[in-house]
């Protein structure tokens, strides 16, 4: 099939114009954007479908030269979603403006902690950052010893071996 | 087996709901279960001594060849025994180590007695992958069973990190199993065995499976997760950590020995680490003050030790290793439960504060000396006869390499005579009386132990005590193992108690006097150790290494997630046009000739949509930038038609008006202008990246259209239409019932849409119809006259301000309303033969109802429409599930049309295609999105400046921002 100059244009220009304002901050461009995008999808699906013919409907003409009813039936929910999403975003426009005053997309101050973050989860934090008696039992093998409760436990029970510093208490103590 | 199997999982289920009936003694019954197994496994003795093996194999996933291959023979039998046994005892133990009130005890039923069947499953599978799952099940209830309720750091931790280390393992073993299945041919590990094949996968194989086993073992460096894991209860300790679970590393290596000992590789990792971990484990067993502690890295110690014996690839000692498994499962789970009944009768582990309870628990003391003279290697204990067994084999030959075994030899020697060193400080920390410390009275005995709570304990150490003596009667089990394997030594010694003087006795008592003399030698042993002591150890590697990872996550992720959208989106559009942009230049098939247009309409058409792509960029002044995208809409409504695509035409252009009307009631409460918020070089990327972006699209759009060659696999659709789908209209066919299940998909998506946008709207509830007149209000209104009186052309108007109402809107409304509801109905009804169907019919409806809000306000929509949008959604889609779920009931396909032709009085031939029911929901449902739309961002934005709603929140409200 012999391709025309004016659809890929038109659909170019769509999509030119869909991408220049999805990079936009303000949420009400990026939804004109998003439009664009879906009309321009739109068009390249029917256009690459197959070439212009007749209605396809049965008795509007010979079905030989009816267009492509497959892209047609796709693009035609595409349509009706395309409203139920930009609705969707209008919705989210107005809660944004509604709450905080502002319908921008701002940088997302989750992923800035996260760049900044420096402490990390209980589970990842050296053993010998912990309290004492959060550190695995075994742990009071590396000789990171508490040296207080060193001392005193030597006050306490001098002349037995160890040095190991407190471990967690037992289970059964009433 | 299977049989077996499948009673330890449905009581693993059960378990929680017997606990809550039955408390702590739950565990009696649930013990039933494990015994029932060792029983079975006792009745098959004969058969597998015999020479015999039971097998079982039941299809699993045939595609991937997959069975649940179940096998039975000598060695799977001991370690089988091992388990079921020691497992029944323990949960006896259980029903009076927890204490009635405790929490979590159902839980831990459950999960102990799941583990008792995969540990089971483990040493009775067959088939490479199957050994696989059952391996990684129980690592995974290991790890439950450590972290307990979770409520704990350390026990958290402690789980967490014998998780990662043995599953990392467990990964390995899996690439590894998998090459070792590839290179042998067949995936059934007596297969496998049998004939291994050979080559450099089957060399990177093997050390991988090696991997696997020596995490799961606890051998150095991976030993630390072991004593870490001591957070878990006791019982834990003795069944998984002692006897059963750090066994299976144990059991991999015997069970590969016969085939792959000769495999490069193998033997250095084996006694390699083998010696050195029972060093390392005895070495440090000796400085622990905590009973459990100082029995964890004996256990470490003595796995060690064990690994050495089975791998070394000869008959005399893998009939040493069996035999020694077999003393350790026993004296360690007694000494474990020991532990644990002095835990509970004191609530102390300290070997520091312990003093004197020797004399307080006379049964237990003996309990603990027998299974304690048994690790030590003491005559006539089972452990003498292994121990006595292996240092033999090792005299004799026992490796190929005569160097290799003197070694290998003076290693083990050493780790014994630590052995007995920490044997000998258990003792005396646990039942000694201590100087200067006051022995344990009786009061302080918060829990004196019970006769069942020492059933267990009392069990292990007398079979241990018997099997010494007895040991005769295990050659025929432990030959029939051990005879897969070649003799290195000049002829197999019988295991028995006594063999006569010979230089392995001498070398048993040389491991007990060395054990007993570095126990006197104790406080100058502890400081050596202590100036020895480097302030480095595997487990510092790991932490270190898992916090470099974090790390690294942080710093990945801070360095790749900057936060901000249209970096993003810029990201994605740089690699597409990289990508498929350079694909497109380099290799697609340029169209060879053009035509410029389809019809000179056409071209004017997209010269106006141009222009007003150009200006929605320019224009920042938002409702006429909405205005202008609007224009591109109604201009590709009219390149559809000119395509000929009457039914999208007429879609896009009811659309298009619906959007520019919702985009108005939204916008109305938005600044009038967009502010710019874009540096200069930023504009000028996003321009680059555009302009890239859309001539790719031209590009591809191009190309595709000339290279359409295949037939459309649309091209039946005419036809398959009128005969299957009864409608001459092939797109409405096409929608409702040859793909229906696209358009299913799709209207439950706008089923979302419309529930999104009134859950955005809607700050605090979120349901219900729209807001009608009060009531008493209507019915006067209604008496005073009945139809609509002048001047009040509409039922609710009168509830708007005067100078928001328009008489003319209102006249207008009142004349077409109904007209165009009956439209979208003709839409509907007409749409399977016609332009139109259920999309276009709502959108009319729709834009009917959007009349009647334009021209009467609020309250005016409810009169309209006076009912939840929801329940309008919720029909719609019952109504198209529906006609799919009536299809199927009546034999037919789901969504399958049926057409009904009758003649009826009156109205003549009716047909009737049951598509339409389908077409009819997709309707209700636009009308649904529409009226949810209205609802929601007309009506509820007008009373929250009607009744000047406050967005502050109430202290216990949760408004998500």
């Amino acid at each position: 099939m012999t391709p025309t100059v004016v659809l890929p244009v038109i659909i170019g220009g769509l999509y030119a114009a869909g991408v220049y304002l999805l990079l936009d901050r303000s949420l009400t461009r990026v939804l004109l954007g998003f439009l664009l995008l879906g009309n321009a999808t739109n068009l390249l699906l029917l256009s690459s479908g197959g070439a212009a013919g007749s209605a396809p409907i049965l008795g509007y003409g010979d079905p030989e030269e009816m267009s492509d009813p497959l892209p047609q039936a796709l693009i035609l929910t595409a349509i009706v979603i395309t409203f139920g999403i930009a609705a969707f975003v209008l919705a989210l426009i107005y809660r944004s403006w509604r709450l905080v005053r502002q319908e921008v997309v701002g940088v997302d101050e989750e992923d800035r902690r996260v760049a900044r973050r420096s402490g990390m989860d209980a589970d990842e934090i050296d053993p010998d950052d912990l309290a004492p008696e959060d550190r695995p039992a075994m742990h009071a093998d590396t000789l990171a010893a508490d040296d207080d409760a060193e001392r005193g436990l030597a006050r306490h029970y001098s002349g037995i071996a160890s040095d190991d510093v407190d471990l967690p208490t037992p289970r059964s103590n009433p | 087996m299977l049989a077996v199997l499948l009673l330890h999982s449905l009581a693993a289920v059960l378990a929680p709901a017997l606990v809550r009936w039955w408390g702590r003694q739950a565990f009696l019954v649930l013990a039933l279960v494990p015994a029932v197994g060792f029983g079975w496994l006792l009745a098959q003795l004969g058969t597998v001594t015999g020479g015999g093996e039971v097998l079982e194999s039941v299809p699993w996933v045939p595609a991937l060849d997959l069975d649940i291959a179940l096998r039975l023979d000598a060695l799977s039998l001991i370690f089988a025994l091992i388990v079921t046994g020691v497992g029944a005892l323990v949960l006896v133990y259980c029903a009076r180590y927890f204490e009635p009130d405790d929490e979590g005890t159902g839980r831990f039923a459950g999960n102990l007695t799941a583990f008792a069947g995969s540990m089971l499953g483990l040493v009775l599978a067959d088939d490479l992958l199957m050994l696989y799952v059952f391996w990684e099940l129980t690592t995974v209830f290991s790890y439950l069973l450590i972290g307990g309720s979770g409520t704990k750091l350390a026990a958290r931790r402690a789980a967490s990190q014998a998780l990662i280390l043995t599953t990392a393992g467990g990964l390995a073993m899996l690439v590894g199993l998998i090459m070792i299945g590839e290179t042998s041919g067949s995936y059934l590990l007596s297969e496998v065995v049998a004939d291994p094949g050979d080559g450099p996968f089957l060399v990177a194989g093997t050390v991988l499976v090696l991997v696997g086993a020596i995490t799961k073992s606890a051998m150095i460096p991976f030993h630390f997760w072991l004593p870490a894991a001591m957070e878990a209860p006791t019982p834990v300790s003795a069944y998984l950590h002692a006897a059963a679970m750090v066994k299976a590393g144990i059991y991999l290596v015997a069970r590969l020995a016969p085939g792959f000992a000769e495999v490069p590789g193998w033997r250095p990792i084996v006694l390699g680490l083998g010696v050195a971990t029972m060093l390392v484990g005895g070495y440090r067993a000796l400085r622990q003050k905590d009973l459990k502690l100082l029995l964890a890295f004996g256990t470490v110690s003595q796995l060690g030790f064990l690994m050495v014996l089975v791998g070394g690839g000869s008959r005399e000692l893998a009939a040493a290793g069996l035999v020694m498994t077999l003393a350790h499962a026993l004296f360690k789970s007694t000494l474990f439960l020991t532990v644990g009944v002095i835990d509970h009768a004191t609530g102390v582990r300290d070997l520091r504060r312990l003093s004197g309870l020797g004399r307080r628990l006379p049964a237990l003391a003996i309990i603990g000396t027998l299974a304690a003279a048994s690790m030590a290697g003491i005559p006539p204990l089972l452990g003498f006869v292994g121990k006595e067994a292996a240092f033999t084999a090792l005299w004799d030959g026992g490796l190929p390499d005569r160097t290799g075994a003197v070694v290998v030899l003076t290693g083990l020697v050493l780790g014994s005579v630590l052995t007995a060193a920490y044997t000998a400080r258990f003792l005396w920390g646990a039942f000694a009386r201590k100087p200067g410390l006051d022995p344990i009275e009786p009061a302080e005995l918060i829990h004196p132990p019970r006769a069942l709570f020492l059933a267990a304990p009392a069990a292990l150490a007398l079979t241990g005590l018997l099997a010494g003596p007895f040991s005769p009667l295990l050659e025929p089990l432990v030959a029939g193992y051990a005879d897969d394997l070649p003799l290195i030594a000049p002829e197999a010694e019988k295991l028995a108690l006594w063999h006569g003087w010979q230089p392995a006795l001498l070398l048993s008592a040389l491991t007990v006097l060395g054990g007993a003399a570095l126990f006197a030698a104790r406080t100058v042993v502890f400081r050596t150790q202590r100036r020895l002591a480097v302030r480095a150890s595997a487990d510092e590697g790991y932490w270190n290494t898992l916090q470099a990872l974090d790390r690294l996550a942080v710093l990945v992720t801070g360095t790749t997630q900057r936060g901000s959208l249209p970096a993003y989106l810029g990201t994605i559009l740089v690699v597409v046009l990289a990508l498929p942009g350079s694909v497109l230049l380099f290799r697609a098939p340029w169209p060879g000739e053009w035509r410029a247009w389809d019809s000179p309409v056409q071209a004017l058409v997209g010269a106006v949509v141009l222009i007003a792509a150009v200006l929605a960029l320019r224009i920042r002044q938002r409702l006429s930038a909405v205005l202008v995208v609007g224009v591109t809409g109604y201009g590709l409504a009219v390149l559809f038609a000119l395509q000929g695509a009457p039914d999208l035409a007429l879609t896009q252009f009811l659309v298009e008006t619906l959007t520019l009307v919702v985009f108005v009631l939204v916008l109305r409460k938005l600044p009038k202008d967009i502010a710019e918020r874009h540096k200069p070089h930023e504009r000028a990327a996003r321009g680059v990246i555009a302009v890239a972006v859309g001539a790719l699209m031209a590009a591809a759009g191009a190309v595709a259209m000339s290279v359409r060659t295949a037939t459309p696999v649309s091209v039946d659709y005419p036809e398959a239409a009128y005969d299957f789908g009864g409608g001459q209209n092939i797109v409405n066919v096409t929608l409702v019932d040859i793909r229906a299940w696209d358009t299913l998909g799709e209207i439950s998506l706008l089923v979302v849409a419309a529930t999104g946008v009134a859950s955005l709207v809607f700050l605090r509830r979120r349901t219900g119809s729209v807001d009608r007149l009060d009531p008493v209000q209507l019915a006067r209104d209604e008496r005073t006259s009945w139809r609509a009186p002048r001047g009040q052309w509409l039922s609710a108007s009168a509830a708007l301000a005067p100078e928001r109402r328009s008489v003319i809107l209102e006249v207008i409304t009142r004349i077409l309303f109904h007209t165009i509801v009956v439209f979208s109905l003709f839409l509907l009804f007409s749409g399977h033969n016609e332009p139109g169907g259920g999309f276009a019919g709502g959108l009319v409806a729709g834009l009917a109802l959007v009349l009647r809000y334009l021209a009467g306000g609020r309250y005016e929509l409810g009169e309209a429409a006076p009912v939840d949008p929801g329940l309008l959604l919720g029909v719609g889609l019952l109504f198209a599930g529906g006609t799919g779920v009536v299809g199927l009931v009546l034999g037919a396909e789901v969504l399958q049309t049926a057409i009904l032709e009758t003649t009826l009085p009156v109205l003549g031939d009716v047909k009737l295609v049951t598509s339409l029911f389908f077409d009819m929901g997709v309707y209700l449902i636009v009308v649904g999105l529409v009226l949810d739309i209205l609802r929601s961002l007309g009506a509820e934005l007008d009373r929250q400046v009607d009744e000047d709603d406050p967005i502050d929140v109430a202290p216990d409200e949760v408004i998500l921002r």
